[in-house]
């Protein structure tokens, strides 16, 4: 019977995917491709070959962190519009770190980096937790203010204080090499942050359903006055999952830094914090589900770039793909609690 | 008399919801010209229902209205000002951020309309106002007036709409005891004026005091229509609360043991800021039941809730076994062994989407067996709750499904379990009955005197004054915000209780 | 006249103020509408994405740039029925479908530029209006005088929806829709129809304040030319306290950072950054909701779905 439940809580995402990738084809054909040609191309893009397929475990990476981070938000009735700038401050301050590590032993200075961003992201995030509790301010609001606050200061790092010695471009000096993240498969970018990745999931995964925080996070989601009543301090619980979510974006940022970009630049993020809100949705707000719908939206992203090569079609498509995702499982969630509701008419 | 003496006739009419639940069983009521009817009734009773299909918010299932001696069918609200009802509700129908006088030409005009017309509009209020002795100010926003104010502007929308047939729903809930007694007068003034007033309201000596004719509804039946010059507050309460008669359950004990619950001079404010308890000073002892009985909004609601933690009391005490609770947060109170069935099931007793072993322990998941080094132990969480949820035979087809799938019996047995099953020293309960099928109310009530026995102090709290009878050992009657008297557990008080529930003190 | 140098640069930059604050303008009031009836779509910077691109899509195939910002309207209104059907009468949420609108802004204006043909030279732009005498004036004149028609368009835009919000039935229907639906529905009128025709109305207007970008601004469309603005607008409402006159002003001086900062880029050796300048709008916004905080002049039923 759970398994059952279990295919039947499946259901309404893949029909999701496949209503967002049927459109998209809808799309290809009308703009005057051959459908079938770019979802090939994309197929490849994926699966053709190792070094594709760490593409997308690459580009899947901060996807989970963040899904799984904002799916603890969501449950928890915390509206977190802000991981694009939690992912921001994360980054920052990674970068600020790193660039000290010259000559420090990496198992140190890993470890320092990545613990040092997911506390940025976990006080950016928290000022907005703070703001709501404290003064009723709206963290829809609030989040997508600090998003820009973010980017901006990150924009004023690279053109000022960390602007590389060279003076030439608007980023920050390269990583030392102690900072590098372990590669795990030779030849590609891949390296250990989708380990950390899939570890942070499973964590949040057991956090929300299976910890005593946990619990307290979702009755204050479910219902913040009957948690009152069961003498869980809402406030509290409001700050720890926003900052939960925004640690797991920081996280993300400093895994994309020293793993990948080894820079700090102004464009970090080409909208990860966004697009992690709908990996939380697809994933029905269970961090586990994370996994697989941040592979998925990696795998997209990964793929529509072999794509655009391949059979010409642009790659921005898959934002289309991604916001019709989004609209798909929200409707057909909406259409199924609604039947729920009145199976009397 | 005469067939067009009667302004209204709503004949057989029944509701029933989706769901089951039955609002309106065959009702018949007849509203004669110019009177003030009163239509009386406990919280349940069908009577607002039955007025919002007078209003057109809601659609009867069965049964015909007359109005004016012509047969008519309303669908709308609109469709009822036009036909010269206005409603005045409990949750008033203003916007607060609007004038008075935008409030009273809100959705009047079609879209495309340029008000030009405000001033005009103001002037007919403050004529109307002058006429029916009811000032408003049509300039002034209504978020800055008060709640009497608030309640004068949706009066005056009714009859600047040319209502002649105005409803209240339970216009006094929301006033003060002074604005109460204008509010009465001002009915009495409407009548003179030729206006017909329908009047839904559970206190008997408002009804008492401005009604020219009673109908008693109860259990979504019309129970019968008295002349209020015929009649007097203990033959209403009777008709009103007269539920089949339960056996007593327990016998009536004394001094069984020591105090557990000493409460003084307690007093808190209600939520709009006006104190709803005042000054209330009592004792529970271990293993006795005292009951409160009241008529709803006497302050019962704000006790139950200083009790608990849940609302800040502004003086008083409340000892635990000689430990001062009344500044102790839920958690804290929960700590000092005070349970609580609260009043509000959804808002407050159970958290809907969660599963039924979750609801079980919502107040003790912190703690070993159900969690251990912060991990939540699921199978113990599932035990626990099946072993309870089997002690208290409750209907469902298994511990993990959401506790929102079950019937609202069913949802009160899981709260009354949870509560009991932690051996409290106190039990707060109130309404343990409502929305609660016939067959499990005394199951629930023989559960209570289980825990009486094992020597829980408890307070019931409930408007059922049968309820009240059928396992107190004592018995309080609150009446605007204060203890008006007390009384030995035993049913041969009830005309004196019923009494005491219909006079004010306040006033 | 003493530090003359500075004389020239102060123009210039009064002078962008009001371009800079009209596209915010635009999305702002339009996105008041929605909010005063109780919808929230922070999918602003979607809706304008695709003003800007159907706008500069329909000049570029030789409509006329009034024609090009009525058809910006158009697709903005269908945008917004869209939104609205999904948000008002599926009541889905209201968040998550304007984080998708931003996702599907960016990917359908991105997807048609790159696979049309829009050419590279760009569009013939309207160019500014010189009102004459006033233009002439020393100081004030470039400044408030010699804009192009969309930016004098913001004053009758403010105009109409100060009147259309507190001189019509159909403004006071609104309000009524998001501050307190039961009364509007008591009323006799359907708080669904209004919220979705606020909607509609709303991201019409928005929509051409996106379409400002590629037929007045500049004359290309860019991927992403919005950057910001959609958001900016948002809280260009909070600041304003939701009233036409509190968000021009407010866009005047968000405009006003706009135009600084972009001046302090050009000089090499600021002593300020010109950051600091872009920060300012988003920080100055935080701090107005902690100033106000539950006291706020936001709909009180915004984001909330009407059910009886």
């Amino acid at each position: 019977m759970r398994y059952a439940e279990t295919i039947k809580s499946l259901g309404a995402p893949v029909l999701a995917i496949a209503i967002a990738l049927a459109f998209g084809a809808l799309l290809i054909e009308v703009a005057g491709f051959s459908s079938v040609e770019a979802y090939s191309e994309m197929w490849t893009g994926i699966f053709g070959s190792m070094r594709n397929f760490s593409e997308v475990l690459l580009k899947a990476t901060p996807l989970i962190l963040i899904g799984a981070g904002l799916a603890i938000s969501f449950r928890s009735g915390v509206w977190n519009i802000g991981a694009e700038g939690q992912f921001y401050a994360g980054g920052m301050v990674a970068a600020v770190v790193a660039l000290q590590m010259e000559g420090v032993n990496a198992w140190i200075s890993i470890p320092v980096i990545l613990i040092a961003a997911s506390l940025a992201g976990a006080f950016w995030g928290g000022i907005a937790g703070f703001l709501r509790a404290r003064y009723g301010a709206s963290e829809i609001v609030t989040t997508i203010m600090l998003n820009y606050v973010a980017i901006i200061l990150t924009s004023y790092l690279v053109t000022g204080p960390l602007m590389e010695a060279q003076g030439l471009f608007p980023q920050s000096d390269r990583f030392p090499q102690e900072t590098q993240l372990p590669r795990i498969l030779s030849g590609t970018r891949l390296n250990i942050g989708i380990y950390i990745a899939i570890i942070a999931a499973i964590v949040s995964w057991y956090i929300i359903s299976q910890s005593r925080r946990g619990f307290s996070m979702r009755a204050v989601g479910a219902s913040p006055d009957a948690a009152r009543y069961a003498g869980i301090n809402v406030n509290k619980n409001i700050i720890y999952s926003i900052s939960y979510s925004g640690a797991l974006a920081g996280l993300a940022a400093s895994i994309e830094l020293i793993g990948v970009t080894k820079r700090l630049f102004q464009t970090i993020s080409p909208g990860y914090g966004f697009e992690g809100i709908a990996v939380a949705l697809l994933a029905n707000n269970n961090p586990l589900g994370a996994i697989f719908s941040g592979a998925l939206f990696g795998a997209l992203r990964s793929g529509a770039e072999i794509m655009q090569i391949g059979a010409g079609v642009p790659s921005v498509l898959i934002f289309i793909i991604q916001g019709l995702v989004i609209i798909s499982v929200i409707t057909l969630g909406t259409i199924r609690a609604y039947r729920k509701l009145r199976p009397e008419d | 008399m005469s067939k067009h003496s009667n302004i209204l006739e709503m004949r057989n009419i029944s509701k029933r919801f989706p769901g089951g639940v039955v609002a309106n069983n065959d009702v018949t009521i007849e509203v004669r010209q110019g009177e003030v009817h009163c239509l009386l009734g406990e919280n349940g009773a069908g009577k607002s229902v039955l007025m919002s299909i007078l209003y057109g918010l809601h659609h009867a299932s069965d049964g015909e209205i007359f109005l004016r001696g012509e047969k008519v069918k309303i669908a709308s609200p609109k469709e009822a000002r036009n036909l010269r009802i206005g409603m005045v509700h409990q949750h008033f129908m203003l916007v607060p951020t609007l004038t008075v006088a935008q409030n009273v030409i809100l959705g009047q005009y079609p879209a495309g309309t340029v008000l030009n017309m405000i001033p005009e509009v103001s002037q007919k209020l403050v004529e109307l106002g002058r006429r029916f002795k009811l000032p408003v100010d049509p300039g002034a926003l209504v978020m800055d007036l008060t709640v009497g104010e608030q309640q004068r502007v949706e009066i005056i929308k009714a009859l600047y709409h040319g209502a002649d047939l105005l409803i209240f729903d339970e216009p006094t809930a929301v006033l003060t005891p002074k604005e109460i007694a204008g509010f009465l007068d001002f009915v009495r003034h409407l009548r003179d004026e030729g206006i017909t007033s329908i009047f839904i309201t559970h206190k008997l000596d408002e009804v008492i005091a401005v009604a020219d004719r009673i109908t008693v509804l109860r259990d979504a039946r019309k129970i019968g229509t008295v002349l209020a010059a015929e009649t007097d507050p203990s033959e209403l309460a009777r008709m009103m609360v007269g539920r089949d008669v339960l056996m007593k359950l327990g016998d009536v004990r004394h001094d069984v043991g020591e105090v557990v619950v000493k409460i003084n001079g307690l007093s808190a404010n209600n939520s709009r800021g006006l104190e709803a308890l005042s000054d209330v000073s009592f004792d529970v002892r271990a293993g006795e039941i005292v009951g409160i009985a009241g008529v709803s909004g006497n302050g019962q609601s704000e006790l139950c809730l200083a009790l608990t933690g849940l609302l800040e009391s502004t003086s008083g005490s409340i000892q635990i076994d000689g430990e001062e609770i009344a500044r102790l947060l839920p958690r804290g109170v929960a700590e000092k062994g005070v349970a609580h069935v609260p009043e509000d099931r959804h808002k407050l007793g159970v958290i809907l989407p969660f599963s039924i072993s979750e609801n079980m322990v919502i107040h003790q998941f912190r703690k070993e067996p159900f969690s251990k080094m912060g991990r939540l132990l699921k199978k113990n969480i599932s035990e626990y709750s099946r072993a309870l949820t089997t002690e208290y035979r409750v209907r469902m087809r298994d511990t993990e499904q959401p506790i929102g799938d079950l019937s609202g019996g069913n949802q009160q047995k899981v709260v009354v379990a949870r509560e009991l099953a932690r051996n409290p020293r106190f039990a707060v309960i109130n309404q343990l009955t409502r929305g609660v099928d016939i067959g499990a109310i005394e199951f629930l009530l023989k559960k209570i005197l289980e825990a009486r026995n094992k020597g829980t102090a408890i307070l019931l709290v409930s408007t059922e004054l049968e309820e009240l009878f059928a396992v107190c050992d004592r018995i309080l009657v609150m009446s605007g915000g204060r203890i008006a008297g007390e009384f030995d557990g035993g049913r041969e008080n009830l005309e004196e209780i019923g009494m005491l529930m219909a006079t004010d003190v306040a006033s | 006249m003493e530090d003359f140098s500075l004389y020239v640069p102060l123009i210039t930059v009064l002078a962008a103020t009001w371009r800079m604050a009209t596209p915010i303008i635009f999305a702002a009031i339009g996105a008041m509408f929605s909010e005063k009836a109780g919808v929230l779509n922070i999918g602003l910077e979607g809706i304008m994405l695709i003003g800007a691109f159907s706008g500069f899509a329909a000049a570029v195939h030789g409509a006329p740039i009034f024609v090009a910002f009525v058809f910006a309207l158009l697709v903005g209104a269908v945008a917004g029925a869209i939104f609205g059907y999904l948000t008002v009468y599926l009541k889905t949420n209201q968040i998550v479908v304007g984080a998708a609108f931003n996702l599907l802004g960016l990917g359908i204006t991105g997807f048609l530029y790159r696979v049309g043909d829009f050419g590279s030279s760009g569009i013939k732009i309207s160019n500014p209006i010189s009102i004459p005498f006033l233009a002439d004036i020393p100081f004030v004149g470039p400044i408030l005088f010699q804009h192009t028609p969309m930016v004098y368009l913001t004053l009758p835009l403010v105009f109409m929806a100060f009147f259309v919000l507190y001189r019509t039935a159909y403004g006071l229907n609104l309000r009524a829709a998001g501050d307190y639906p039961n009364a509007l529905a008591a009323a006799g009128q359907s708080v669904n129809l209004h919220r979705f025709s606020a909607v509609v109305l709303g991201c019409s207007i928005v929509s051409v304040g996106g379409a400002f970008l590629t037929l007045s601004y500049t004359n290309q469309f860019v991927e992403g030319i919005v950057s910001g603005r959609g958001f900016m607008a948002l809280a260009v409402i909070v600041f304003g306290r939701w009233t036409p006159l509190g968000i021009f002003g407010a866009s005047l001086l968000f405009g006003l950072f706009f135009a600084l900062q972009l001046f302090l880029q050009t000089i090499s050796d600021a002593a300020i950054p010109y950051q600091a300048f872009q920060a300012m709008p988003y920080v100055l916004t935080i701090v107005v909701l902690v100033l106000v905080g539950g006291r706020s002049n936001a709909p009180k039923f915004l984001t909330v779905p009407f059910q009886r």
